[in-house]
């Protein structure tokens, strides 16, 4: 599927109830088409909401929100997400769980044996396609996440913090890996992220999101040559990029003096 | 797995046997009289010589408790997914389970033989409805304890309402509710017994009323022991069927 280019503007949304929150006010944003775009911000931001509402399971209460030029109305066809939590079904192997996307739509499943298995091999779960999900670690089932949303061709690729529940090490092969993927399928990827080097060393462009309520306070091009290796985080022009975003969050009054993003 | 299953099993048989014995032998020791506390052996001679006419009434009960017993998961199943379908008619509907729960149904079971006669009808009526709240309960838990996220991926993924029910919530949903099947199963053996006591010319319940009223104690316990069998069965039952339905959560 040809990647989808995502546009919005001014979009607004406020969850109803008695104390309504603003989560999101004004946002703009064009993304273009097989573009890989991190959304960084310090958690209650709303950075999550704006990605359910291209997901289509918020809907905005203002502004414009496109996919590929049409309104998001409900979920667009042809994306895929990956949340934090890897949401596989725990009664379906590995195998049966990256299957379920065709069968909701009614594709039939036996066409795409080599394609599961290509993407198996690519992640690294070649032996595990007939394990249970709790059979995995915490990394391989993110893995089989990543998968599952791949295995339909999604033109847009959501990504909420999908790498926010591991630890340190996994966090950073993941992030080789994703790099990879997405250099190998070229889909649109909006990933979500409050982690500040892993939103420089994924995205060409990084939209730093300010809190209550959310918008876009920063947009930052990142221009360091693909693939970029792991080491790319210790160069001089990566923590220039760091640098900024850092003392944006300071200006935002969001640092605290050990320099961590406070919530 | 297997052999901590076996091994389960032969150490429940000894602790049994060990009491049994100890019965037998604290019995004979104070010379307690058969018709207050009849010794095991006097019991176990009873069953051994009328074992046909025991085991036609076991089968009678267990057929009714099976009965009862299908009938109620079926019927929670459906009550406890309707009941689940929206958030403000579980607020509207939930209150009325509860409510109904509340009733003590071997009080009610008196009003099945008026409604449904002295046959088997009554006896499956009261197996069901003892046993069906276990499965509204479970099945409403289940459902709803499906992780948010996974529900969100269905919609992402635009699974059609019944699709979705079958592959995502109903599975989900299937290790609560096997859990109430199992207490669901023993709570229908109850519920059959109780429809037996109050109105019948078969089953064990039959039998342990029909001897009450000639104070043979020694058949009352022969009754009881054989509905101690069926009960350990019909749980037994219920954890093999755990097992291969969900085969899943083998490994934990």
């Amino acid at each position: 599927m040809t990647p989808v280019n995502v546009s919005a503007q001014e979009v607004s949304k406020r969850f109803a109830g008695p104390r309504g929150v603003q989560a999101l006010q004004s946002v703009d944003a064009e993304i273009g088409a097989g573009r890989f775009v991190s959304i960084l911000g310090p958690s209650g931001c709303g950075k999550s909401t704006f990605l359910r509402c291209l997901a289509g399971l918020e809907t905005i209460s203002g502004g414009r929100l496109q996919i590929a030029g049409q309104d998001v109305q409900g979920p667009p066809d042809g994306i895929g997400i990956v949340f934090q939590q890897h949401a596989l079904l725990e009664w379906r192997s590995v195998r049966d769980n990256i299957l379920l996307p065709l069968e909701f739509a009614g594709k039939p499943v036996a066409n795409y044996a080599a394609k599961v298995d290509h993407l198996l091999a690519m992640t690294g779960l070649k032996n595990f396609a007939h394990s249970y999900p709790q059979e995995l670690s915490g990394g391989m089932k993110q893995r089989a996440a990543i998968c599952r949303a791949l295995i339909d061709d999604p033109a847009l690729l959501l990504m909420d913090e999908p790498f926010g529940a591991l630890d340190a090490l996994t966090r950073d092969q993941m992030n080789a890996e994703l790099q990879r993927i997405w250099l190998a399928t070229g889909n649109t990827v909006i990933f979500v992220t409050h982690g500040i080097a892993e939103a420089v060393f994924l995205g060409d462009e990084v939209l730093v999101f300010s809190p209550r309520p959310g918008r876009v306070a920063h947009r930052l091009r990142i221009d360091l040559p693909r693939p970029r290796p792991l080491a790319v985080r210790e160069t001089p022009e990566f923590g220039r990029y760091v640098g900024e975003i850092r003392e944006l969050f300071g200006t935002m009054g969001l640092l605290d003096e050990k320099g961590a993003i406070a919530s | 797995m297997k052999r901590l299953l076996t091994g389960a099993v032969a150490a429940g048989g000894v602790s049994i046997l060990v009491l049994l014995l100890l019965w037998e032998v604290l019995g004979r020791l104070s010379g307690i009289r058969p018709i207050v506390l009849p010794l095991p052996s006097q019991v176990l001679v009873e069953l051994l010589a009328e074992w046909r006419w025991y085991l036609d009434h076991a089968v009678y009960t267990t057929l009714t408790t099976m009965a009862g017993f299908i009938l109620s998961v079926v019927g929670g199943v459906l009550i406890g997914t309707a009941v689940a379908s929206s958030r403000s008619w579980e607020r509207f509907a939930y209150p009325l389970v509860v409510a109904l729960n509340s009733v003590p149904k071997v009080a009610v079971a008196p009003l099945f033989v008026i409604w449904m006669g002295t046959g088997w009808e009554p006896k499956v009526a009261i197996a069901f409805l003892i046993a069906v709240f276990a499965i509204i309960v479970d099945t409403l838990h289940g459902l709803r304890s499906i992780p948010q996220d996974v529900l969100d991926v269905a919609r992402v993924l635009k699974g059609r309402p019944l699709a979705v029910f079958f592959k995502v919530r109903l599975p989900g949903a299937l290790p609560s509710i096997l859990a109430g099947m199992k207490v669901a199963v023993s709570l229908s053996l109850v519920g059959a017994i109780v429809g037996e006591f109050v109105s019948s010319q078969k089953g064990l319940g039959y039998v342990i009323m029909s001897a009450q009223g000639t104070f043979d104690t020694v058949r009352v316990f022969a009754a009881l022991m054989v509905l101690a069998v069926l009960g350990l069965l019909l749980y037994a039952l219920l954890v093999l069927l755990e097992r291969v339905l969900t085969p899943w959560r083998r490994h934990s």
